[in-house]
């Protein structure tokens, strides 16, 4: 099977990528445009003596999640942006726990009900943990549906690595269109030596105790700085990005997922026409953020624009890591509109010659 | 000289940190002698639920999980789908269940998920200060229903063995109380029989056990008890209501 190359819809990629990590549990509930990959699920897990839950709702589905990986299974979910809402409660319970699991929200319009288009509009739900308490996740934004299969594969082992769920930050493009993939060889998975913590039988061993309270004095304030201790490490060691193009360009794009893809077409549109110099870094894992090489271009690159499908979202994490050393315009599109290759050029054209940075909109009139 | 009384095997040596009278930690020593008896306890997966009884965990000498509120039986599925090898149950009130909950226990009941819930009603919040729960009967006073529990506003108790008796995945359904040593033993029976129903893979087991709160119904234990008899029993029901094993439902009302 090893490297096939075949042609797969996004969705599917991430079922057919998370068996292949060793998956065993999936539990999930109906949402557009994520239901392609709960139907692989429901078809693949018992192919490979894993469990399928269609759960009575995506509160149930985390919990379930939560039990399964805490009796030491390779666990996941999917939904998109009101089912991930419903899940903050269990995902913060995972953390506070140190539960790995994985998890991908193909994002859809929001706020609200929304519409099933493609946006980027849960970045901030994403990357700043999401539900109540001090946390993170580890979450991945893929911009290929090769890319959905590989940071589907990384997502395991870094939830597994780190005892934190692990996510990717889709969207309803990257989850229905289809695309050439190569599929790695199934891991050989054996929980049982690795996770020494996981609930089962305790004959012969101390008992395990799984639990997010701790209310005696002191206790909490402890656990969450031994939490923030481990978020450190992953923002030392876990970081990943993509440059393109960056070394002589006039204006460097930042944009991930769907976005950078439009950005990626229009760097390479500019140069083959003969126009502005554009480059392009690509976070792929948005939290941790990149904010270190972000911040070192910002020394030599006096404009930095970004590209999203939300309302400046990640703006805010450029802006931070930029810290005033460079001029940071947006170009911003929300409720499922789309940039397009000549927008961002021209766009990048007028921050450029802007003595401010410039923040641009949809057009409504 | 022969031991005739001992603490179960299956308890930890944790001080129980209910109040005087609570039916909690009768509750809990009832599960670890049943889990004895039965030689279970190295298999043995618990889930505490959130209320009282969340620290159930620190009480048992096998492994344990605490879990959100309500969603107690959607964790139990988790873990027993994973090790089906394991004898695992909850420990849950009546607002994590009958409330917050209600989604996830009628739908691990309909599943037929193989677990067993002990479900302690004692009609009230007790870890939040006595407000009203979804048991909380008709007229009967609490934090949050000061002239007592209206109807015409709060609708009525909800009954959750004869909401659950429909369902073809449950497999084992009794309603006890432990105000008295007679319903005490019966409710020892009653959690054998449940998690017999388990390890022989039979489908859902649930026992709801009526249970006093003297300090959320704000009176003294022994008043408490013949409470339950006066006030609860009349409209909750005690017996058999499901049981796959046997042949007819025995109602012992």
């Amino acid at each position: 099977m090893a490297q096939e190359r075949s042609l797969m819809k996004g969705n599917e990629a991430i079922g057919e990528a998370a068996i292949r990590a060793g998956c065993r549990f999936y539990a999930g509930y109906p949402i557009t445009p994520q239901n392609e990959l709960t139907e692989y699920m429901s078809r693949r897990m018992p192919e490979v003596g894993g469990t399928f839950i269609q759960s009575e709702s995506e509160l149930a589905a985390i919990n379930m999640v939560y039990g399964a990986a805490a009796a030491g299974a390779r666990a996941m979910t999917s939904s998109s942006g009101p089912g991930i809402s419903l899940k903050q409660e269990g995902i913060s319970y995972l953390c506070g726990a140190e539960l790995p699991c994985f998890y991908a929200n193909i994002v859809r319009g929001g706020p609200g009900l929304g519409n099933i288009a493609p946006a980027q509009s849960d970045y901030f739900q994403a990357t700043r943990g999401g539900g109540h308490g001090d946390y993170r996740v580890i979450v991945l934004g893929p911009s290929t549906v090769q890319e959905l299969v590989d940071l589907t594969m990384l997502g395991f082992e870094l939830a597994d690595r780190y005892r934190n769920p692990a996510m990717i930050l889709g969207d309803g493009i990257l989850g229905q269109m289809m695309e050439p993939v190569v599929m790695s060889d199934a891991i050989e998975y054996d929980a049982s030596p690795k996770k020494e913590w996981a609930l089962g039988s305790s004959e012969g061993r101390s008992k395990h105790l799984i639990t997010s309270v701790r209310l005696a004095p002191g206790t909490l304030e402890k656990h969450n700085m031994h939490l923030l201790e481990k978020y450190r490490k992953v923002e030392e060691d876990e970081v990943r990005y993509e440059l393109y193009e960056v070394d002589d360009a006039d204006v460097v794009l930042v944009a991930y997922g769907t976005a950078a893809r439009v950005a990626k077409a229009a760097v390479a549109m500019s140069r083959q026409n003969g126009g502005i110099k554009l480059g392009l870094v690509r976070p792929i894992t948005l939290w941790p953020f990149p904010k270190t090489v972000i911040s070192d271009i910002a020394k030599d690159k006096p404009d930095i624009l970004v590209v999203e499908m939300s309302l400046g979202q990640m703006y805010e994490d450029v802006l931070l890591s930029v810290c005033g050393k460079a001029k940071v315009s947006l170009l911003a599109h929300t409720g499922g509109g789309l940039p397009s290759e000549a927008e961002i050029v021209e766009t990048a054209k007028r921050a450029k010659s802007s003595n401010e940075a410039i923040e641009v909109y949809p057009s409504v009139d | 000289m022969k031991k005739i009384f001992g603490k179960p095997e299956s308890l930890s040596d944790k001080q129980f940190t209910y109040c005087p009278g609570c039916g909690h930690s009768l509750i809990h020593r009832l599960t670890a002698e049943v889990i004895d008896e039965l030689g279970i306890m190295p298999r043995c997966i618990g889930v505490a639920s959130v209320g009282c009884s969340v620290f159930a965990d620190e009480y048992f000498n096998f492994d344990f999980i605490q879990a959100a509120h309500g969603r107690a039986p959607a964790v139990a599925t988790g873990i027993k789908r994973v090790a089906p090898e394991c004898v695992v149950f909850t420990h849950q009130g009546d607002g994590d269940l009958a409330s917050i909950g209600t989604a996830e226990i009628i739908h691990s009941a309909n599943r037929g998920e193989k677990i067993t819930v002990i479900f302690v009603n004692n009609a009230i919040y007790g870890m939040t200060g006595g407000q009203m729960a979804p048991t909380t009967l008709v007229g009967m006073k609490t934090t949050t229903s000061p002239l007592g529990r209206r109807p015409e506003t709060a609708g009525y108790p909800i009954r959750v063995c004869e909401l659950l008796k429909g369902f073809d995945g449950v497999a084992y359904l009794e309603r006890t109380a432990v105000n008295n040593p007679a319903n005490v033993m019966k409710t020892k029976r009653a959690l054998k029989r449940a998690f017999e129903t388990q390890l022989e893979g039979l489908g859902f087991s649930l026992v709801e056990i009526l249970s006093q709160c003297p300090t959320g119904w704000g009176m003294l234990p022994k008043d408490a008890v013949e409470w339950v008899d006066k006030n609860m029993k009349p409209y909750f029901a005690l017996g058999v209501f499901k049981d796959i094993r046997a042949e007819e439902p025995q109602h012992v009302t």
